[in-house]
Order: C-alpha cells, then structure tokens, then sequence
C-alpha cells in the first residue's frame, strides 16, 4: 500500500499509456469489422473464409505476434504500433464474426420494410442495420476490450511500458507489491472498459430498454 | 384402462394446475384432452407417466397405481410422443426408433429390426433410417417421433399436441394416418390438444378441461357437439356445432337420383343434348368418376377440364351427412355428388333431400 | 525474414539439451498436463450445472472475472508466492502450471456447461419420457449433444494454454518461449522469430488437432445442415478464447 501512495504518479501515467494501448486497437478494429462483417453478410459464400481466416489469427499466440509484428510493417522491436497492430488483428478477428452475425439476426421484415419504403442499400445499412446490430456487436465488443487490456500487458516482456512493466519490475525485484497493484489496475481497467461500452451500447439503443428487455 | 381419481397438482408458488380431475381413458380407445392454455391438460398427461408427480389422488394403470412403480420401467412401458418429436439429433433415425427396445435390453439386430418395420409402417422411406433428425422435414421428424413411441409396443400411449408444430395440410394428412394406425394397433391413447378440431377428429371420447385443471365435461365428439354441458363448453367449441356434429351423425340411407353425365372430351352439342334444359351438367371421366360441372350454353367446341367449374365437393355414399350436405350446398347446381366406393358417379342429392334425412334420423340432438 | 531461415537452417539449432525439438516437446507437455487437470476439473463440474441447472452464476462470474485478470501478473504472482515453498526443479513449473490450469478452467467449464444447457429441452424431455434414468439422460443423450460446444471450450483452452505456455518462460521454465525472451535478452532477433513462428505454427497445429478429433467424436447429426440457414448470435455460446498469452 505504502509502495502504491509513492508511486502513484507512475502508476497512472502507465495505467494511461495501457488504456491507449488497449483503446485504439478496439476503436481501429470495430472500423475494420463493420465492412467486413457487412461484406460476410451480405455474401454468404463470403462468410466462412472470413470467418476461417480471422479464426486463424486468433490462434497466434500474442507474445509471437508482437515479436513477429516488425517483419510484417517494418517497425522497431520496441515500437509500440507493433502492440496496436497486433492487437487490432485480433479486434478484428473476433468482431468480424460478431458483426456478421449481428447483421444476420436483424429480422428480414424490417428490412424489406425498409427496402419498401425507398431506402437505398447504403443507408439502409447506416440507418437500420447497424443501429439494430448494435446490442451484438457491443457484446462482442466487450470482450475484445477485456481481453485487450490483459492482453497489452504481456508487452512489458518485449520492453514496451505500460502496467505490465509493473509486472516485470516487480519480479526481477522478487517484490509483490507492484504485481499486485499491476493486476488491480488492469482488472480495474478492464471493468471500466466494459462499463463504458455497455452504457455506451444502451445509449445508442435506448428502443431496448423501452421494451424492458434487461 | 387409465384411471384418474380426483388428480391435484399444486406447484409450490401456489398455482393450481390441475384441481381434482376424475376421469377414466378407456382400453384401446382414444381419449383426448382439450382446453385452453393453463387448463392443466399437458400437466394432467404428464403425470400418467410420473414426469410430473401428483400432489394428491392418484393415477392407475390397468387397476395398477402408478405411484406404486418404479418411474423409469413405467415409462418404458408407454410409449410418448411430444409437439416437436424431440428425436435425439445425434443419433439416426434407426437409432431414434429403437432406443425404448434397446433400453428394455433387447439385442440390436432385434431393436433395429423393429425399428425398420416401424419406419415402413409410418410411411417413411427405408432409405432415412440412415439419416440424422436435422435431415428430415417436419412431418417427417414427427413421423418418427410416433415411430419410436410405438418401438416397444407398448400398450399405452401418451401423445401431448403431436400434429401441433407442422403445417395445416401435413397435419390432416399424419391424423388420417394415426386414425388408421390406430385401427390396426388399439392402443389405449391419451391425447392433448389445444384444437377442438382436432379433438373432434381423433377422439373416442373429449375431455374438455378449464382453467385451473377441472373436468367442463367428458363426453364423445358428437355428444360433446350436441349437447356442451355449460357456456364455457359451447364457447370452446365455437360455432357451427349442430353443422359440425351431422359428421358423427350415422350415415342415413339417401334417396339418390340419376344425374344426366357427359364424357370429358364430348362436342358442345353433345353436352347440350344430355343436359336436356338444365342450366348445370355434371361431367365425368372415361372411368366414371365426376370431374365437376359444365354451364352447356356456354360451351364451344368440346368438353375441356378448363371449362369445368370445380367448386363442388364429392360426398360418399354411407358417408356422414355432413359431407352429403356440404356436397349439395357446394355444388353449382346444387345437386350433391355421391360416389360410390370405387369413386364412380353413384347420384346426386339435394340440401332438402339431406335435411329430411336429419329430421328422420337427427344427429343425436337434445 | 533471413534471420529466421538462418536460424531454422542451422542444424545445432534443432537438437541438443536446449534446442528446437527439447523446446517443442516441453511446450505439448506443459500444453498436455494443464489441459488434462482443468479437464478433469472443469468438465464435470460444467456438466454437472449444465445437468443440474444449478450455479449458473457461478459460472458466468468465473469466465468473466478470470478473463479480466492480467495473465503475466498472475503468473509472476503465483511464482514469487508457490516459488519459495517448492523444492528445486518445480519452483517455477509448479506455479506456471497452476496459473495455465486457472486459465484453462473458464472456456472448458462454459463449453461443458453451455453444451449441456442447450441441449433441446425437448429431447431431454423425450429422454425422461422414454423411461432413461437421469444418469442415462446425461450418458446418452446430454453429453453426446454437448461434444461440439465442449470441443469448442477444449479448442479455447488449447489455444489459451499454448499461448501462455510461451509467457511462462518469464519465469524461467522450458518450452519455445525461451527463444522469445532469451533472444530478447541477448537481441538475437533471428532466435524471437523463430520461436515465433513455431509457437504460432504448432498452435494451429494443436487446434487442427482438437479439430480432427471432433470431427471423428461429434455425431454428424449435429453438425449444421448444408441448406442455407440464418444463423443466429446465441449469448450462452462460449465466447471465442480470450488470449492473454
């Protein structure tokens, strides 16, 4: 505890550097998996390769993937993108499903209602589509964000600070006290994460609640 | 012979779903249970083969009561079709079918012997025993559902809105064919059903349950139609009762007149000539049945199925009057078709002709 | 990309006390032993509240919680507390098993669960019917229909576990993430993508693997039809495995 009072402005300042970390991904992989998961939608014979192939990602191990991340887009091993790339894969590897599915389970009346009423495909998607998917893609989303958070701190192994460097320092040092506050932070990151999309999720769809569902 | 003796089922928040139901499900016989929803009819069934255990009276099977069984070796013993089939999707149809046998011990050329015989028996193809549930369309599914029921050759069956979940036209068609199974097989069937049609249909005996699981009345479908026992009754069972009861009304005998017929195919002059003045000639094929009615001043040329009016149906004769009615009410010229067995032209009837015969016989009224 | 041929091409790389081959086989045995213990403890326990009904909650709120726990600090956590306490040789083993078993037990436990809770109630219900006892409901119908949710739980678990398998060589144990973090500690480049590669190489390898076996083990009737069929998101599917690795 003493430990934590003297080091506080150390600890927020990785605390902010790992919510950057595990925020921009989120945001770059929601931007990709919308037309992606769109594309799934509305080509079925689509779905399954993408669906494969993102799946594919997810099976890379992220301590592999970070160190890999350099022969792909030429940065430095120490580079911090390398940790904002990979994880924007694996973003986009598990909403792309979601997405997909999300789209998919917008009931076929509402849009050939939509179709009836004039509305171009574009917009149909911006307007009706995606609004409806909203719920799902949020779930999903959540789970990235989680496990985004946890995820960033294996970076601190390859030297790019942020909580996980609490980790590392307080190994070498055979002192609990850094790990522990590490883990508190990051699970209190996450939880925030989590909150943030969900109210954020419930604002965009405010016609779930007026129903009463949850 | 199952015997219900003043049957309660109390669930623990309170609500009563079945309060003292008596009743008795004769042997070989079909006794349906019908109401609506909440009126215990599914629970009541329920509890013949223990899924649902009774708060008080008791169930007997054949004198036994139920209560005195050992649950699973009860069940085995009666056979149990619900709404959706409920076939296990990983394994065959083969296997669905034979699961009570292979429960029971038998060997497994035995069961899947059965199984095969049974499958045939539904009218379904040998060739989907292979198959997996997902594979089948939903008649199909229920087919098996009643296939597998039937496996162990139990003397009871437990059947809770089996024809529920499948379209209007697959469902008449799985009754006729469960009306003719049963004709074979005699089982003693308990059936639950929220349609009073087909309660009507397939029944031996009604029971018309109410909310809060008690006995409204127990009675045959023409009884039942006759003679509702109260207000809630007549409501259940909707209009047209006295129209509806003439199909258990026993088949009279009626005076048939020979009707003036022309071959599909004959010249316009020809048709006129055997209408003989009459605005409407019945038309019928080389083997004699009736194909529908032709208006002969209209006609030009020859004959064609495209000049027929096919609005009227075709009654039987020994059939019920109901269809005889129905036959002279739908036909243009409002004479009745009445075949024979073979489907040729017997006669034809007029609607009075048929309410006389109602006067002279009644439908079994009040 | 040259320094991983160049690294892959040396032959005194592969064998030897400390080379590619000793450094897969570690990696599938610490994989093998973690997932035997969180099966033998997360499964039936799963089938057991998915059979049951009962502690659903429970459920949920160890997915979600262990999800959101850091796994490196975990890890470093347990070493510097189990550590002081074992002997020798499984001061360090010991405690990163245990850390992969904690990880492992969520997506097995959902699969278990989930796999069992959304068996057809109507087929359940059939089961009873037809006179099975509930030891037969769960043996012969229950978990056959659960095996492609309960496959899915072992793949998450697999993948999970491979992939923090690497972490652990932070703490000082076997398996290809020596290659990761003793290349980072001498900046052979060459050494990191290797180990790498082949981490990423044998995850896909073991979860084709558990493919494989599902494949042999679920009963085609579970598979989904070919005909064209809306598929619908379902909240109680065990989410995609949550890396933390």
């Amino acid at each position: 505890m003493t430990w934590f009072l003297d080091h506080v402005p150390q600890v927020w300042s990785l605390l902010v550097t790992h919510a950057v970390l595990a925020a921009l991904p989120l945001l770059l992989g929601l931007l990709v998996a919308v037309p992606l998961g769109w594309l799934a939608r509305r080509y079925p014979r689509l779905y399954p390769p993408v669906v494969a192939v993102t799946g594919l990602l997810y099976t890379i191990p992220s301590l592999a993937l970070f160190i890999l991340m350099p022969l792909v887009i030429g940065t430095g091993i120490l580079d911090p993108r390398n940790v904002v790339v990979a994880l924007t894969l694996y973003t986009v590897a598990l909403l792309v499903r979601t997405v997909a599915d999300g789209l998919a389970a917008v009931p076929d009346h509402v849009l050939q209602a939509a179709t009836a009423m004039g509305i171009g495909p574009l917009r149909r998607f911006l307007a009706v589509e995606l609004p409806l998917a909203v719920p799902v893609i949020a779930s999903g989303l959540r789970v990235a964000a989680v496990s985004n958070v946890s995820i960033v701190s294996v970076a601190a192994l390859i030297g790019v600070p942020q909580l996980g460097s609490l980790f590392t320092d307080g190994f070498a040092r055979a002192f609990l006290d850094p790990i522990v506050v590490g883990i508190v932070a990051s699970v209190l990151l996450a939880a925030a994460f989590d909150l943030a999309i969900l109210a954020g999720s419930r604002a965009l769809t405010p016609w779930v609640r007026a129903r009463g569902a949850r | 012979m199952i015997t219900f003796t003043d049957v309660t089922k109390v669930y623990p928040d309170g609500t009563i779903a079945v309060g003292g139901l008596s009743l008795t499900a004769p042997t070989g016989r079909i006794t349906v249970l019908v109401g609506p929803s909440g009126c215990g009819k599914t629970t009541s069934l329920r509890m013949i083969n223990r899924m649902i255990e009774p708060t008080s009276g008791s169930i007997a099977i054949d004198g036994r009561d139920t209560a005195t069984l050992n649950a699973t070796e009860l069940r085995r013993g009666i056979g149990y079709v619900i709404q959706s089939g409920g076939l296990f999707p990983h394994r065959t149809i083969l296997d669905n079918i034979a699961t009570v046998p292979l429960l029971l011990g038998w060997d497994k050329r035995r069961a899947r012997a059965t199984a095969l015989d049974l499958l045939e028996r539904m009218g379904l193809d040998p060739a989907l025993a292979r198959r997996y549930p997902n594979q089948l369309s939903g008649g199909q599914q229920q087919r098996v559902g009643v296939a597998r029921a039937l496996a162990a050759d139990p003397p009871v069956m437990l059947m809770d809105e089996p024809f529920s979940a499948v379209d209007p036209q697959v469902r008449d068609q799985l009754q006729d064919e469960f009306l003719r199974l049963q004709a074979e097989l005699g089982k003693t069937i308990v059936f639950v059903t929220h349609d009073i049609d087909e309660a009507v249909k397939l029944g031996d005996q009604i029971a018309v349950l109410r909310v809060g699981g008690t006995l409204a009345q127990l009675a045959s479908p023409d009884r039942l139609l006759a003679d509702p026992a109260d207000d809630f009754v007549a409501d259940f069972l909707g209009r047209d009762r006295g129209y509806r009861g003439l199909a258990f009304a026993p088949a009279p005998a009626l005076p048939l007149r020979r009707e003036p017929t022309v071959l599909l195919g004959s010249t316009a002059d020809a048709a006129r000539a055997a209408a003989a003045g009459e605005t409407w000639l019945l038309v019928v094929d080389a083997a004699g049945a009736p194909v529908g009615w032709v208006e002969p001043d209209r006609l030009a040329g020859v004959v064609t199925a495209s000049d027929l009016h096919r609005g009227g149906t075709v009654a039987r004769v020994g059939g019920s009057l109901r269809a005889a009615l129905d036959a002279a009410l739908s036909a243009p010229s409002r004479r009745g078709v009445l075949v024979d067995e073979s489907g040729r032209l017997a006669g034809t009837v007029r609607a009075h002709e048929v309410l006389e015969a109602i006067e002279r016989e009644g439908p079994g009224g009040p | 990309m040259n320094l991983l041929l160049e690294y892959l091409g040396d032959p005194a790389h592969w064998t030897g006390a400390d080379g590619l081959l000793r450094r897969i086989a570690e990696h599938l045995l610490y994989t093998a032993i973690t997932l035997a213990i969180a099966a033998l403890i997360a499964i039936p326990l799963g089938l057991w509240i998915g059979h049951t009904g009962r502690g659903r909650v429970v459920v949920v709120n160890i997915v979600n919680g262990v999800r959101s726990v850091p796994t490196l600090g975990l890890l470093f956590l347990a070493v510097l507390l189990l550590g002081p306490r074992l002997p020798g040789d499984i001061a360090f083993l010991a405690p990163s098993i245990f850390v992969l078993v904690v990880l492992a037990i969520p997506p097995l436990l959902a699969g278990a669960y989930a796999g069992v809770d959304e068996v057809d109630p109507q087929a359940r219900d059939a089961a009873r019917g037809m006179g099975m006892s509930p030891w037969q409901v769960l043996v012969r119908v229950e978990i056959p229909c659960a095996l492609p949710l309960l496959f899915g739980g072992l793949r998450s678990a697999a993948l999970q576990v491979v992939a923090t398998a690497t972490i652990a060589a932070a703490v000082s144990v076997g398996g290809l993430g020596r290659l990761l973090i003793d290349g980072q500690a001498v900046r052979d480049y060459g050494q990191m993508a290797t180990g790498a590669v082949i981490v990423g190489v044998l995850a896909l390898l073991v979860d084709a693997l558990l493919a494989l076996v599902q494949g042999l083990v679920v009963s085609p009737g579970l598979k989904p039809v070919p005909a064209l069929r809306t598929r619908r998101p379902n909240a109680q599917h065990p989410e995609p495995a949550p890396q933390a690795g």
